[in-house]
């Protein structure tokens, strides 16, 4: 796991001397982070990374799991699909299991840290028995358009908090404690991000088979309906009479996803018959063969619909690429448009900026460029440590705006 | 010999947390309403903070007010008014504020209520909560601070040379040469400090624009670097 002073070449000395000041005010601190699973996943690929690095900057993190049952993760990922927007019934059973479940937890859990962060609906309830110590709901989780009876459950634990965290300004809902806005982060010396030669991409590629003799327009992501996998190869043939181009569609495996395969076929039958339309799949842990594939492009897309935030866009701007995107979820603040990428509503839109950017490869270029330094600023591991201190420090000041230390 | 601050220059850095209001304007009328009673930490927000946020960018957006009728609402003409609003130049958030919703209020008058913008593209108020933080870089004469300007964090610098104008009775000064003035009786270097323009430089083109001009004045002063 990489020191903090290993992002000095890339942050600079002086944001981590900032982060060290930030941190001394709130050193000795006994913080825990509460989530639903160890492995996998966005949450608990941030805070494998995160706790150290606390530790390392003074806190005493720690951070714990709850064990549930099946039915209990059944009852949360309806939970989970509703407060997304999805319509769900619900029974008397499941929260029954819900209750159960965070008893449970409850007689397991020691929660007396100084500061507790409980990240995203499955643990939520925990705060029924909170004591004087300070609480923080994590929400990961699009809340911009829930489903209303998974809200009304929800909300009243949710009201227990001293803070929630939401990770774009669209996701705030009316309440009454104070709502944080800190986006999630890339940590550029993941396998995902780090740096490679071009000799490594160029092996990466040549092992996948994916040929580099025209400019690659690239998309990864899961082979999922919100993601637009169609709009966007009906993008590029829009696009294609104007540049000689080659689409990519890389996205995971969709063996165990049977709307994934589905809409995996659609893709492969839409490209069939166009040698310049290639279609990938590759298993969950392709971090290497990913991050050389975004190197690899001269455009990288992502036409999402719908985004929990759009992480995979921060992704592609470190490595430099002018990125079109769909403009929904987290994505607006990760790109200005025409200043560090380009945002798009609809399908002509995004064949429009394909054909101006394989043409104008100066703009291209200038977008990349900025967009590198818009995440480098904003969006990379240590910004969110920041966020994080001093969301702790701002607890001991309620309601207050300017809080000038001495 | 270089003259020596009775009053060292301690720097600060400027930090800052975001809170979500859930307040949101879909029309121009609806974002000079909502301006009008929102708290100076909002209008901090979508303009000071805005800068820091994108002053990487070339060119740099000028501030979220302008950035949103622009590309949200599509309204250049907007935009363009909106955007010669100077940030910088105002001495109190209230003035800042003033100016905005002059535009905006003018633009209403004129035009109407206009188009709203589309689902999922409305304003979103935002407030930030500001944190000054001292640092452990003090300087007690002309070299100190130029050693430490070159390790300072980029948020000092908007801290003392623009955020400073919040703060102090003339626009056209700042932190950097408030105490170049007070404590070593620069007054030359002052103004000419006093009178940098933000939009012509980046922070970091600021940064070696004050490094320059300390440099050169202490050659003035015959003072050789260690």
């Amino acid at each position: 796991m990489p020191r903090l002073e290993e992002y000095a070449p890339i942050v600079g000395a002086d944001t981590l001397e900032e982060l060290s000041l930030v941190a001394d005010r709130v050193k000795g601190r006994s913080v825990l982070h509460v989530n639903s699973t160890a492995v996998g996943g966005g949450v608990a690929e941030i805070l494998h990374r995160m706790v150290p690095l606390f530790r390392e900057l003074g806190l005493d993190a720690h951070w714990e799991v709850i064990r549930g049952g099946e039915d209990f993760y059944a009852v949360t990922k309806k939970f989970h699909n509703a407060l997304h927007g999805q319509p769900a019934e619900f029974t008397a059973r499941d929260f029954q299991v819900y209750g159960e479940t965070t008893a449970e937890n409850l007689a397991r859990l020691a929660l007396d840290a100084e500061v507790v962060f409980i990240h995203d609906p499955q643990p939520a309830a925990l705060v029924e028995k909170r004591g004087a110590n300070r609480w923080v709901w994590r929400c990961h989780i699009d809340l911009s358009q829930p489903d209303e009876r998974a809200w009304a459950f929800l909300r009243p634990y949710v009201e227990r908090y001293d803070a929630c965290i939401v990770s774009a300004p669209g996701f705030a809902q009316e309440l009454p404690i104070r709502q944080v806005l800190i986006a999630p982060s890339i940590d550029p010396l993941s396998e995902k991000n780090r740096e490679l030669s071009p000799d490594e991409v160029r092996g990466v590629l040549a092992r996948l088979g994916i040929p580099t003799d025209k400019p690659l327009v690239t998309q990864v992501s899961r082979f999922d309906r919100l993601k637009d996998p169609l709009g966007v190869i009906e993008a590029f043939q829009r696009a294609k009479p104007y540049v000689d181009a080659r689409l990519l569609l890389v996205g995971g495996s969709a063996d165990d996803d049977p709307e994934g395969a589905q809409v995996l076929a659609e893709v492969r039958d839409r490209a069939s018959g166009e040698p310049d339309i290639l279609v990938h799949e590759l298993p969950p842990t392709s971090h290497l063969e990913i991050n050389a594939i975004q190197r690899a492009s001269t455009v990288v897309l992502q036409k999402s619909l719908r985004e929990g935030f759009g992480l995979t866009v921060a992704e592609a701007l470190w490595k430099g690429k002018p990125v079109i995107a769909g403009a929904v979820g987290g994505i607006p603040l990760l790109i200005a448009h025409k200043h560090s990428g380009i945002l798009v509503h609809s399908v002509e839109g995004a064949g429009y900026w394909m054909r101006r950017l394989l043409s104008e490869p100066e703009f291209a270029t200038r977008l990349g460029a900025n967009g590198r330094e818009h995440v480098r600023q904003n969006f990379l591991l240590t910004r969110h440590l920041r966020d994080y201190l001093l969301l702790i420090l701002s607890l001991d000041h309620p309601g207050e705006d300017f809080v000038p230390l001495r | 010999m270089i003259p020596r601050a009775r009053e060292p220059f301690r720097f600060f850095v400027r930090t800052s947390l975001t809170l979500v209001t859930g307040i949101r304007a879909r029309t121009v009328r609806e974002l000079a309403g909502r301006l009008k009673e929102a708290p100076d930490s909002c209008v901090y927000q979508h303009t000071h903070r805005f800068l820091q946020e994108h002053q990487y960018l070339v060119p740099e957006p000028p501030n979220d007010f302008a950035y949103w009728a622009t590309e949200m609402l599509q309204d250049e003409a907007l935009g363009e008014r909106l955007a010669s609003v100077d940030t910088v130049r105002f001495r109190s958030l209230g003035e800042l504020r003033a100016a905005l919703l002059g535009v905006l209020e003018d633009h209403v008058l004129r035009n109407g209520e206009g188009r709203p913008a589309p689902p999922g593209k409305e304003f979103h108020f935002m407030r930030a909560v500001r944190f000054s933080v001292p640092t452990r870089e003090v300087a007690h004469d002309l070299a100190e601070f130029g050693d430490c300007l070159r390790r300072v964090g980029l948020s000092s610098l908007y801290l003392h040379v623009f955020e400073a104008r919040l703060r102090l009775p003339s626009v056209e000064a700042n932190d950097f040469a408030v105490w170049f003035e007070r404590e070593l009786g620069e007054a030359e270097l002052a103004r000419r400090v006093g009178r940098l323009d933000p939009y012509a430089h980046t922070l970091q083109g600021l940064r070696a624009r004050l490094l320059a001009m300390v440099r050169s004045r202490l050659k003035d002063l015959g003072h050789a670097p260690a």
